[in-house]
């Protein structure tokens, strides 16, 4: 997983520092904190750099390894940003046997970037993912929070133009 | 509570959201206002009918006219025909697959026929943000009865044992028996916790998610019980983040059984305390592992522990912890309303009770059914099923997932429990049913859930994290022709190490899926290692697109097509395909109208 440090420079605004300061007020002292905090983090962030990680670990009075331990053990986390339009292609079992694989080889090859990446005027990013539970309509894409299924390859092209 | 002519059930579960039910319901509002029938008929959001495969599924009550694939656009003939003259719309009736014929109601289709449902009783039947039409339904008259009554915890658990209730979640344990070790142990604070596995894992698996979005009270009410039986006053669910509609109705139906005093303090007027949390997984599928779980619900990585102690004694923040799956739970309440006897009389008698399968992969009816135990694999793919599209050959199921195995077509009349998938090397599973045709490779499926555990192993033991890995690199050398009759030998014996000293039960039934595939299919394994062929035309390494000289008319399509210009040939003469080019990316193949090109 392409989990490592971000070469984007971070650009966090004061008032997101301020709104996530205010959920670790909220959840501070409470046991397994760490995990809703960085959820929130992620939410408010889109991602968890490096600055933001430091600021949970001061607010919750606990190492930044702690921290960064948490965040990079989970594929929800994820320290580089996301594209505009997040593209999850389902890679679970049944979307995989009913070819899945081509789906998303169609969508690196109309982006031109592999999986785990982002596009380079930050417009799209694509990720594989684990099950979205609407296996009834095998395989399945997620642009955003938009679903797509019963996909063919060639159908990929003209659904992500509409994202242009 | 004002009356009704007609309901109009409108499916809301992940599937049929996914394909624009919520745009039904709001055409079906507007369309309702607008013929002037808002005070005659109700548009109701239930969870998931289960026949996901021909979704957007609207029910309409009373008649139970049962429409599929519905539309937006066909709201306004739904309204003007059905709702205001009563005539039932047949073009969109659900259609049986095998016969052809329309039910009007669904109970009639064989896709229902064959099914009995306990933990799903309320799935598609009540609206899940509405805690009033659980009550109508029975619910928490269990935990009414168990409170009122002042019915001892040790009657509530040794009714439970006599139902013969097993996890659900995979493993199969009795959940009588580790209601009894949590019930029995001390803790030093006397600190008790009831938790719940709503981290649904198993790719391709969504049946804990519709319980949870189609009936999320029955949970709550469970939970509470075992609350009550093993002294706890704290409970966690900890849910997938990715299933983010399984979450707001939680947090709903969590806010209304508080507003209704079902849970919080002193419960039914009983004096006892028990409340919930949500805890929101973050996508690490060790994270179903009961020890990982708790350490994940600890706010850690979610690395799992050496056993014992076992949660039962020391679990979440080192105290005395109930661990039960959502399917387990959604059993509980029926188990106490009907009695443990008449749960018990279903079933098979080591296996009591129902199993819900989510039903994937290559068959008709995709979707979520719930089966007595020991129902036939043949009655859930042939019948309930429909079997496999397009005529193909059914040629196994796979069960488990990434713990299962793959029952062969010829065991296809193994009758599904927990004993008779163990013994021919699969499992039970928390219920993931994938169906696979003549066209999958069974190598590469053995290699698609080596990759899965590569990915997900946690790390923390090295026979989980270094063997996983040899494996793949194992299976990937033989799908890419380079294998040889020693790494099968090799594989195996991998394998059975692998299983005796991972540390958690990810890392043991981590082979499964490889065993079993080389112990029902190794024909297919010495195919790819001796014959460099793979029989069913999936691995690309082993693929050759060859063109028919006799059958090409020399159109050019296929050259036109080809991404990589492998493909020579003058108008009207026969074309050739340059191996050393070809990509295997099969465009060719799709774009002749002749049928010239094969692969193999």
């Amino acid at each position: 997983m392409p989990n490592c440090k971000t070469v984007v420079p971070y650009n966090g605004t004061p008032e997101q520092e301020l709104r996530l300061r205010e959920i670790i007020a909220e959840h501070k002292g409470q046991p397994g904190a760490t995990m809703p905090v960085l959820q929130a983090a992620q939410e408010i962030f889109g991602y968890l750099p490096e600055e933001v990680q430091i600021i949970v670990a001061e607010g919750l009075e606990i190492p930044l390894s702690e921290v960064y331990g948490v965040a990079s053990f989970y594929a929800q986390f994820s320290m580089n940003p996301k594209g505009q339009h997040r593209i999850s292609v389902c890679l679970g079992t049944a979307c995989y046997v009913k070819g899945a694989a081509d789906i998303l080889s169609a969508v690196e090859q109309k982006l031109g970037i592999k999986t785990g990446s982002i596009t380079k005027d930050g417009k799209f990013s694509l990720d594989a993912c684990r099950c979205v539970g609407a296996c009834g309509l095998a395989p399945v894409m997620m642009v955003g929070s938009d679903v797509y299924g019963r996909l063919t390859p060639d159908q990929v092209g003209p659904i992500l133009d509409k994202y242009e | 509570m004002n009356l009704v002519r007609s309901h109009i059930l409108v499916c809301t579960g992940t599937g049929c959201t996914s394909s624009n039910s919520l745009k039904i319901i709001d055409a079906f509002e507007r369309e309702l206002t607008e013929q002037g029938m808002e005070r005659e008929a109700q548009v109701v959001k239930t969870g998931c009918f289960g026949l996901c495969a021909m979704g957007p599924i609207v029910m309409i009550y009373p008649e139970g006219a049962c429409y599929t694939k519905v539309t937006p656009d066909d709201v306004p003939e739904i309204v003007s025909e059905h709702i205001v003259k009563g005539r039932i719309v047949q073009r969109l009736l659900h259609m049986e697959s095998d016969e052809g014929g329309t039910a009007t109601s669904l109970s009639d289709t064989t896709f229902y026929k064959h099914q009995l449902r306990i933990a799903l009783r309320n799935c598609g039947v009540i609206n899940p943000e509405n805690i009033d039409e659980y009550i109508g339904l029975d619910g928490y008259a269990a935990l009414g009865k168990i409170l009122t009554e002042q019915i001892p915890p040790q009657k509530v658990i040794d009714d439970l044992k006599a139902s013969g209730l097993r996890g659900r979640g995979g493993a199969g344990f009795s959940t009588g028996m580790k209601w009894q070790f949590t019930h029995d142990a001390v803790s030093p604070d006397g600190v008790k916790y009831v938790c719940c596995n709503a981290d649904e894992g198993d790719p391709g698996a969504f049946m804990d998610r519709s319980v949870l979005e189609g009936d999320p009270h029955s949970l709550i009410e469970a939970m509470t019980i075992a609350g009550y039986a093993i002294g706890a006053h704290q409970g966690y669910i900890y849910v997938r983040a990715e299933y983010p509609i399984a979450v707001d109705r939680l947090k709903i139906a969590i806010a209304q059984a508080r507003e209704y005093g079902l849970l919080g303090r002193d419960i039914f007027g009983s004096g006892f305390d028990f409340d919930l949390e949500l805890r929101l997984g973050a996508g690490a599928f060790v994270c179903g592992e009961e020890t990982a779980l708790m350490t994940s619900i600890e706010g850690k990585r979610g690395e799992p522990r050496p056993r014992p102690p076992f949660p039962a004694n020391k679990g979440l923040f080192q105290r005395p912890t109930l661990l039960n799956n959502v399917e387990t739970y959604a059993n509980i309440p029926w188990i106490f309303t009907h009695g443990s006897e008449a749960y018990a009389a279903i079933g098979t008698p080591k296996s009591t009770g129902t199993k819900v399968f989510a039903l994937g992969g290559k068959i008709t009816n995709t979707g979520l059914v719930e089966v007595p135990m020991g129902t036939t694999l043949r009655t859930i793919v042939e019948d309930i099923g429909g079997g496999c599209p397009g005529g193909k050959k059914f040629k196994a199921a796979q069960t488990g997932g990434p713990s299962g195995g793959c029952i062969p077509a010829s065991l296809i009349d193994t009758p599904i429990d927990y004993e008779s998938l163990a013994a021919i090397g699969s499992m039970m599973g928390s219920g993931g049913l994938i169906v696979m045709d003549e066209d999958n490779c069974m190598v590469d499926i053995a290699k698609f859930f080596m990759e899965f555990i590569v990915d997900e192993s946690c790390g923390k033991c090295t026979p989980c994290r270094i063997g996983t890995r040899r494996l793949l690199d194992l299976l990937t050398k033989i799908t890419e022709g380079d294998g040889t009759l020693e790494d099968l030998d090799t594989i195996e014996e991998l394998c059975y190490h692998l299983k005796s000293s991972a540390l958690c039960g990810l890392g043991q039934t981590a082979p499964n899926p490889v065993l079993s595939t080389l112990k029902h299919f190794r024909d297919e394994y010495v195919a790819h290692v001796v014959e460099k062929r793979c029989p069913a035309g999936v691995c690309k390494n082993l693929l050759r697109y060859t063109v028919d000289a006799e059958k090409c008319k020399g159109c050019t399509l296929c050259a036109k097509n080809c991404p990589a210009g492998a493909i020579t040939g003058a108008v009207r003469a026969p074309h050739v395909i340059d191996q050393g080019k070809c990509i295997k990316c099969g465009v060719c193949m799709d774009n002749c109208r002749f049928g010239a090109i094969s692969k193999g």
